[in-house]
């Protein structure tokens, strides 16, 4: 099996501009999206995610103008999410040099924009990101009472859809790639939710991204192993320095884990 | 390190997906180079070398490439000049593509574009069974190189970025030019005369990828 599996960092962008503190030594404008992907490039990440977490439509030509100057460094697949509504939106980020998008509550309200995007632009570049949040069983692997619920607007809001079965209708509407977060581990650092994880993985034939509640290098390390994830995603401990992407895709590869290591 | 020759590089824009990433790529390797993504005949055909790159649907890029007679162009192209196709350019390059309920391609390799399947199982694990593979295949795979030109300075079973549901089937073993391996072998590299064309994303596979642009702007042609 020579499939690679995948780390993903991934920065919260306003504007055209890096928040959340990224912290690099070394690094003049730990803002600058350019400068902080060229870092992850260099390290040897092998995609880069953009939440772009721009409050206004309006301000998100300054989105679309940071992805352009990242392609033109960068060559490694980028994809952005966040605000991504229209097929208008799509094309805009695709055409910016993005090579996928990921969509999120516009999914959830309306299904059927998954299909028309996959149809126009290839599943290769839709991504369906799902927030998911477990609504029963002890969430322990193996616990046959686990259930987890989509939730929008950050985890707020409830949709009464499960979320397994959104996966499994996501991918049947053509999504090339499943983004999943739990609500439940985001920001906590306590490892990902690797029951939701699996199960999701399991049920569908798209490869699963794993994201929310990375903590430490064994955490990456399981969500492939226990939670067969085929990618992980984390922030926080690659901006604040804590560890490398190359450290973190070492310690993968000593757990067994097919890596790009060169 | 192979020298840049060429002076100007057409890539070949027939409304397929997003090229910015490909002209970076090539700019990047070949900052005195001209670098044109164009769908002008002339231009092409007056470029040094020429990329044929694509995405998505099979039917959709080949009727595009028919309704704007770029296969002609492509044709021409292919007689004089180099000529490096990229993912969905290579399988436009191929016999015949089965997805979509089979379409005609340009035929410029022999072979089929067939779909990976959904239960694919691949290599036997440690506790006895195999991991199920996802499809599309999407990431970083190895690359088995067979001698040419476009792989100077990249070390054999280097990593290149792929993402395809589809794969090449070569009918004709002495025009691959590199071998993937997904739950089977596929062609991840085709070559014949002044032909190159990979499955892979070489604007997107970082230093491996990047080499291998400069070694097709720094290629004569010759096998």
């Amino acid at each position: 099996m020579a499939l690679a599996k995948r780390i993903i960092p991934c920065l919260d962008v306003d504007q055209g501009r890096v928040v959340k503190g990224v912290n690099f030594v070394g690094i003049r404008d730990a803002g600058d999206p350019v400068e902080v992907a060229k870092r992850y490039d260099e390290q040897g990440a092998d995609e880069i995610t953009f939440l772009d977490i721009t409050a206004t439509h309006e301000a998100r030509g300054t989105t679309v103008k940071m992805v352009e100057a990242i392609a033109e460094h960068v060559f490694i697949p980028l994809t952005v999410g966040g605000g991504i509504r229209e097929v208008e939106d799509i094309r805009r980020m695709l055409n910016a040099g993005a090579d996928k998008v990921s969509i999120n509550s516009a999914a959830v309200f309306n299904p059927d924009f998954v299909r028309e995007a996959s149809e126009k632009f290839g599943a290769q570049c839709i991504v369906v990101a799902i927030d998911a949040k477990r609504v029963s069983g002890s969430g322990e692997l193996g616990d046959t009472d686990n259930k987890w619920e989509i939730f929008t607007h950050g985890g707020r809001k409830p949709t009464g859809i499960d979320a397994v079965e959104w996966a499994i209708k996501m991918a049947d509407y053509g999504a090339g790639e499943i983004l999943l977060t739990s609500m439940d581990r985001d920001g906590v650092k306590t490892g990902f939710d690797l029951g939701v994880t699996r199960a999701i993985s399991d049920a569908v034939n798209i490869p699963v991204i794993a994201s929310g509640g990375v903590g430490n290098l064994e955490h990456l390390a399981e969500g492939v192993t226990l939670g067969h994830a085929d990618a992980v995603l984390a922030a926080s401990i690659f901006h604040f320095g804590e560890y490398t992407v190359q450290e973190a895709k070492q310690h993968m590869a000593d757990a067994g884990i097919e890596m790009r290591l060169d | 390190m192979s020298k840049v020759i060429s002076k100007t590089c057409a890539v070949i824009d027939y409304g397929m997906g997003n090229l910015h990433s490909a002209h970076g790529a090539l700019q990047k390797v070949a900052p005195d180079s001209n670098i044109l993504v164009t769908s002008d005949p002339a231009q092409i055909l007056a470029a040094d070398h020429v990329v044929l790159p694509g995405v998505g649907a099979i039917r959709d890029c080949m009727s595009e490439i028919q309704r704007q007679e770029i296969d002609q162009v492509v044709a021409e192209v292919a007689k004089t000049k180099p000529l490096l196709g990229i993912c969905v350019g290579l399988q436009a390059m191929m016999t015949r593509s089965e997805e979509n309920g089979g379409i005609d391609c340009m035929n410029m390799f022999s072979g089929q574009v067939q779909y990976f399947g959904d239960n694919l199982l691949g290599d036997a694990l440690k506790d006895g069974t195999s991991e199920r593979l996802k499809v599309p295949h999407m990431g970083w795979n190895k690359v088995e190189q067979i001698a040419h030109p476009l792989w100077q300075d990249i070390k054999d079973q280097s990593r290149f970025y792929f993402v395809h549901s589809y794969f090449v089937e070569a009918s004709d073993q002495s025009q691959v030019k590199g071998l993937g391996h997904y739950g089977k072998p596929f062609a991840a590299a085709m070559g014949q005369d002044n032909v190159f064309a990979v499955q892979f994303h070489p604007e997107k596979s970082h230093t491996n990828g990047l080499q291998l642009l400069q070694n097709f702007l720094s290629w004569d042609g010759q096998a």
